[in-house]
């Protein structure tokens, strides 16, 4: 799936400017950017839900994408067991519910309330969901937000093992800008346009990561260092003239 | 005591038990997305329907449908436009739409109309021709609600999931608002104006420590409302109070104990 040129203005601020994206099969593309950077815009036009003012969105007729929306914004008045939101859409059987549940390691929540998960829970039942419509391309929107370091490695684990038992496409959202997934193959950090892009860094950063968070996160977490080689101005688009040593971690030049 | 019911009282019981199961599931969506202050402006709005009814005399329960109706949809185009905050348009039709049909009332009757049909209903004078708004406008509204209800339920939950699977919330919205504003000017006939979101809002509430799915939230409202309905009604004619604030008052009577009972096992 590509993005071209793609702009989305609102309140007459550029939230998107001129952003290209691609995410290929069987490759994981983290987007890293500070808070209002249009993360979540971006992925809002990717799937549809938003249309962009300007700019060309290609999606092969056999892309299914299978969405991981922010837990977040769950409604909680909604009275909702496990299985029920499941099975809500796209009519799967309790078999394939099961089946679901046990493939992202939530077997047990079935018949529990949907307000009644924990974080790393209610994650995992919302790719529980998406995986039922058989996507070939997945995405999720800050699926560690409030979550814990090591809920955050399993789930970075979770979703790694499904790129590679499933040969998922994978782009996420990550709410820190510093921590992203060790197998991401592309970090891309938006702040309105693209700043930079490139593979996340290697292993100094694991060896500290190891150091932190124990060697089991190290395996799923890596730290993408990342300097901002330029400045903003108000508008949030690139001054035109800063310093040009801007090349990213595989050698990519910076718009 | 109570004799064999008279059909006055047989019409009020079956028009009420009706019209408890059709707004049920309305009402539970109502709570689910928090939409209690627009169900109240389409009621209101429902009073500028009685006017032109008794001004271009017509059926008014017709002309009480028409208004709610053309009320929903311009709270529909005020909810996609983005200059002002839909609650700003709410708080203003609200009480305009309210002191709009009480003064067009007056004016067109005189102050010797009893408004108090009107605001609060008036159960026992439902008519043979009110059946048939009743029983087919609600059968209708049932059936639509029954085939958009995996959409409402979903875009209830988390509109752009529910957007990104393919559905479009803004027609299921709409759709969603329109069938309220029927239910709304149908069921004002026996609960009045003032308090016909209670109609629709107070079995929810009564449901929603009792349910575990949104299906059955529904089933459990439509219960608590029928209940309500019939509670009200023997309440009504025993101690001869009116029949509409007597079945809301009821309802809430078994919401409280519904929240009480879930508060003591919770503890």
């Amino acid at each position: 799936m590509s993005a071209r040129g793609l702009w989305f203005t609102r309140h007459r601020r550029d939230l998107i400017a001129g952003i290209d994206l691609d995410v290929h099969a069987r490759e994981i593309v983290t987007l890293i950017g500070p808070n209002g950077a249009g993360k979540t815009t971006l992925v809002k036009l990717m799937l549809g839900i938003e249309k962009p003012d300007r700019g060309e969105l290609y999606r092969p007729t056999s892309t299914l994408i299978g969405y991981v929306p922010q837990r977040f914004d769950i409604e909680r008045a909604i009275p909702m067991t496990v299985a029920r939101f499941l099975a809500l859409g796209h009519g799967a059987s309790d078999d394939e519910i099961a089946a679901a549940l046990a493939e992202v390691g939530a077997a047990r929540t079935v018949d529990q309330q949907l307000s009644q998960l924990s974080g790393g829970e209610t994650q995992r039942v919302l790719i529980a969901r998406a995986l039922l419509r058989r996507p070939n391309l997945l995405v999720l929107d800050e699926p560690a937000r409030g979550v814990d370091y090591v809920g955050e490695a399993d789930l970075y684990d979770l979703i790694g093992s499904l790129r590679d038992r499933r040969g998922l496409g994978v782009l996420l959202v990550s709410h820190d800008l510093h921590v992203v997934m060790a197998k991401s193959d592309r970090v891309i950090c938006i702040n309105g346009h693209v700043c930079c892009s490139g593979k996340p860094e290697a292993v100094a950063q694991h060896a500290e990561y190891a150091r932190l968070f124990g060697p089991r996160a190290a395996g799923a977490l890596a730290v993408y260092t990342h300097h901002h080689d330029h400045q903003h101005d108000l508008s949030g688009a690139p001054s035109p003239v800063t310093q040009t040593s801007g090349l990213d971690v595989d050698g990519r030049s910076h718009p | 005591m109570i004799e064999w019911p008279e059909p006055f009282v047989l019409r009020a019981l079956v028009a009420g038990l009706v019209l408890a199961v059709v707004a049920a599931p309305l009402g539970c969506i109502v709570l689910w997305r928090r939409m209690a202050y627009v169900g109240e402006t389409l009621a209101q709005s429902s009073l500028l329907g009685v006017a032109f009814g008794m001004a271009l005399n017509v059926d008014l329960t017709l002309s009480v449908i028409i208004a709610a109706v053309l009320a929903a949809l311009v709270l529909i185009w005020f909810g996609q436009q983005k200059l002002l905050a839909l609650d700003s348009v709410l708080g203003l039709m609200h009480h305009a739409a309210l002191a709009m049909g009480v003064i067009a009332i007056t004016l067109l009757k005189g102050p010797a109309i009893d408004l108090m049909g009107f605001l609060f209903g008036d159960v026992f004078a439902v008519t043979s021709d009110d059946m048939i708004w009743v029983v087919v406008g609600g059968s209708l509204v049932f059936a639509a609600t029954l085939a958009l209800w995996r959409s409402l339920v979903r875009v209830s939950l988390h509109e752009d999931l529910a957007t990104a699977e393919g559905i479009d919330p803004r027609l299921t919205r709409g759709a969603f608002d329109i069938l309220l504003a029927i239910t709304i000017a149908v069921s004002m006939k026996i609960v009045g104006i003032l308090l016909v979101m209670a109609f629709l809002i107070v079995p929810a509430v009564a449901a929603r420590p009792l349910a575990s799915t949104p299906e059955r939230m529904a089933i459990i409202a439509a219960v608590v409302a029928m209940v309500g309905v019939v509670g009200g009604l023997l309440l009504s004619l025993m101690v001869d109070v009116p029949g509409g604030p007597s079945i809301v008052l009821t309802m809430c009577a078994l919401a409280v104990i519904s929240l009480m009972a879930a508060g003591t096992r919770s503890r």
